[in-house]
């Protein structure tokens, strides 16, 4: 009860001197502000990247292996130039593999290149044409939302048909039902069976701008010798690491590669995406720590400066209230509340900041998304700025003695 | 009944290599209900021994009880504690919060005492209702005439119900009119019963106390006792010898 009276009265107080002087309390904020905008937006960046990121990441699978000539991440310039001398993996060695493969569960060709597609008059430009094999349902978890995907006898090389992405559905056929029509790519015909669910995008590229059709159709209509990538998807995630293994081998063996040799392919797989990811969100963290740490450190003197002021200003009040009985804590509650106070309002205004920002990031570079545990983090810490930096200001008022400062003008 | 006792009571300020001796080896008791003034020319100790009464300041030397309790060597917060539960003070420059109310000023007292919302939102009204100030209670300082402002800070200084009331120089800051409205507004409340203590260099104010004090140099140089049924012909100084309570006090 006592407390609570106590707290209120320093409310009070603060917010009449935080009315009285508001231009001065603004600036005071500004590294406040700075320091709130920086750890919100780069908390919001890398919640944001994550969430798009799992999401992104999740259409890929943990449990595909992804066998192709490059390595997907790490790779230094000498690396790059090496790998370059490789072969190229040939449906054949697909094949062999889907045939020797013990522990995987489906194995899928793909390879893909941009190129325009034709319906009618209409005409769509940088398509992602994916030649590949019915078994690319299972290995890159994409759903079918109408019709059905390419089988078996498709992919063997029947009459040519192709599935679809959803943009590609909604920009080439806007309002027409999609399914039995046919689509052009390279003057060749493509009878539309099915349509894909929507994906959403990866890395800023939509995953929905493709169409699927026969490898075997794909392989020099859309190019004429392509490096396939082949997707191997691994059905008990419990033998990951085995199955990795099994796929190395059989590789090696399949291209008689003597022991001494070194692998001439690469297997990529999902995590290596994470890692690589993770790495990027600690940079920007790191970064973005240590720009806040500054401008909170900088927010922090200046609302120390500024209390110092402050109670330099209100030294005869402080005596007055003494005088009728505030004791060194109620002083010292005061500017601490007022110092605090001072820090919110800075926190405050910066996560509002931070908010459009984050609105308009969202909008045009990439998803931030503002949540619950970093606006009270960021409130958490401009009131921790404002005890800290207003607690030696406070101190001082707190020790004045009555007479003097009673005394003063 | 004995409020205050100073006993040998000394204050003394460093200046430097300098030694200013505020009050020296100062004795005196005032009983509960004096109505007191306390007079001298300016640097003769006036609002030392004022603050030193008040709780504000501790003697370098001596002992100071009030209310049977040795308040020499308290620490801060025991002091504060004094000061908010026996001790009313009214200063010369009113020394209001400039931003609050008057409600609120009176209230403030409460506050640090711990009283509960309600009961102090009552009492302060009641305060106020004694310095007649019931109609002005949501009005800013700067909203007040200097009269209505010491007023309030009267109200602040009872609301407490203190065993003593302090006023250094309460009408130096107002016109002679109010001032003596304000000094009418003591006389009443001595009537009531409180202990009042005025420190003042104007003898008009001085002669509506009852017992005037006079320092000179950090001494007491005299301490007169107004002589019942003569209230209106005292002018000035009453000689020692028709006072037996009178008390000039210089120690060995
Ligand atoms: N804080 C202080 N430091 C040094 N000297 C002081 C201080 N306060 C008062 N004094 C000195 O003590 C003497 C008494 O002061 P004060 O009690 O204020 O006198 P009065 O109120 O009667 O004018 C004066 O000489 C004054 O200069
Ligand atoms: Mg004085």
């Amino acid at each position: 009860m006592k407390f609570v009276a106590e707290i209120n009265e320093s409310l009070g107080i603060s917010w009449n001197a935080l009315r009285a002087n508001k231009m001065r309390s603004v600036l005071a904020t500004l590294g406040i502000v700075i320091g709130i905008v920086t750890v919100t937006l780069m908390g919001a960046a890398i919640n944001g990247l994550n969430q798009a990121f799992i999401r992104n990441v999740s259409a890929l699978g943990a449990d595909v292996f992804y066998v192709s000539r490059f390595k997907w991440f790490n790779n230094t310039y000498e690396d790059w130039v090496s790998m370059r001398k490789r072969p190229k993996i040939t449906l054949a060695e697909s094949d062999a593999l889907a045939r020797q493969l013990t522990l995987a569960d489906a194995v899928a060709p793909t390879a893909d290149n941009e190129d325009s597609v034709k319906y009618k008059n209409r005409s769509a430009s940088s398509v992602d044409v994916v030649g590949t094999t019915e078994a690319y349902l299972q290995t890159s978890g994409v759903d079918v939302a109408q019709g059905r995907f390419l089988t078996a006898a498709d992919a063997r090389g029947g009459q040519p048909t192709c599935v679809i992405g959803n943009d590609v559905a909604t920009n080439l056929f806007r309002a027409d039902p999609p399914l039995g029509e046919r689509i052009k790519i390279e003057d060749q015909s493509f009878l539309v069976v099915g349509v894909l669910e929507k994906q959403g995008t990866m890395f800023g590229y939509s995953l929905d701008n493709r169409v699927v059709i026969p490898l075997r159709q794909y392989i020099g209509l859309v190019e004429r010798n392509p490096g396939i990538d082949i997707q191997v998807k691994v059905g008990d995630l419990a033998h990951l690491d085995e199955a990795r293994e099994e796929l190395r081998q059989v590789m090696r063996r399949i291209r008689h590669l003597r022991p001494n040799q070194p692998d001439n392919f690469s297997i990529n797989q999902q995590d290596e995406i994470v890692k690589w990811f993770h790495n990027q969100t600690a940079t920007i963290a790191v970064i973005g720590l240590f720009v806040t740490s500054l401008a909170l450190f900088v927010g922090g003197i200046g609302i120390m400066n500024i209390m110092f002021v402050s109670v330099v200003e209100r030294t005869r009040e402080i005596g007055v209230r003494k005088a009728i009985g505030a004791k060194r804590r109620n002083i010292l509650l005061q500017f601490l509340i007022e110092s605090a106070g001072v820090c919110l309002m800075g926190g405050l205004i910066g996560l509002g900041i931070a908010w459009v920002i984050s609105l308009a990031v969202s909008k045009w570079l990439f998803p931030a998304t503002l949540s619950v545990t970093i606006v009270t983090l960021s409130l958490l810490v401009s009131l921790l700025t404002g005890v800290i930096s207003g607690f030696l200001p406070a101190w001082r008022a707190a020790r004045m003695d009555p007479v003097e400062a009673l005394r003063s003008e | 009944m004995r409020l205050i006792l100073l006993q040998n009571i000394s204050r003394r300020y460093q200046m430097g290599a300098e030694t200013v001796h505020a009050l020296r080896d100062v004795s005196l008791e005032i009983q509960r209900g004096e109505y007191v003034a306390i007079m001298g020319p300016s640097g003769s100790g006036k609002s030392t021994l004022m603050n030193l009464i008040g709780c504000l300041d501790t003697p370098s030397a001596g002992h100071y009880g009030l209310n049977g309790v040795s308040i020499s060597d308290m620490d801060d917060n025991q002091l504060a504690e004094i000061r908010n539960r026996e001790i009313g003070f009214v200063f010369q420059t009113f020394n209001l919060l400039a931003r609050s109310n008057a409600l609120h000023n009176v209230e403030l007292p409460l506050i640090y005492a711990g009283i509960p919302a309600e009961e102090r939102r009552h009492l302060a009204l009641e305060a106020l209702a004694q310095v007649g100030l019931t109609d002005r209670i949501h009005h800013k300082p700067n909203e007040l005439s200097g009269g209505q402002r010491q007023r309030v800070a009267v109200a602040r200084a009872l609301v407490n119900k203190p065993s003593l009331l302090l006023a250094d120089e309460p009408t130096g800051n107002l016109d002679s009119r109010t001032g003596a409205e304000i000094m009418a507004l003591f006389d009443d409340l001595s009537r009531k019963g409180n202990t009042i203590i005025v420190v003042t260099h104007e003898e008009d104010i001085a002669k509506h106390a009852r017992r005037i004090i006079r320092l000179r140099d950090g001494l007491i140089a005299s301490d007169e006792q107004k002589v019942e049924g003569q209230e209106s012909s005292v002018e000035g100084k009453t000689s020692p010898a028709l006072d037996p309570r009178l008390s000039t006090l210089d120690r060995p």
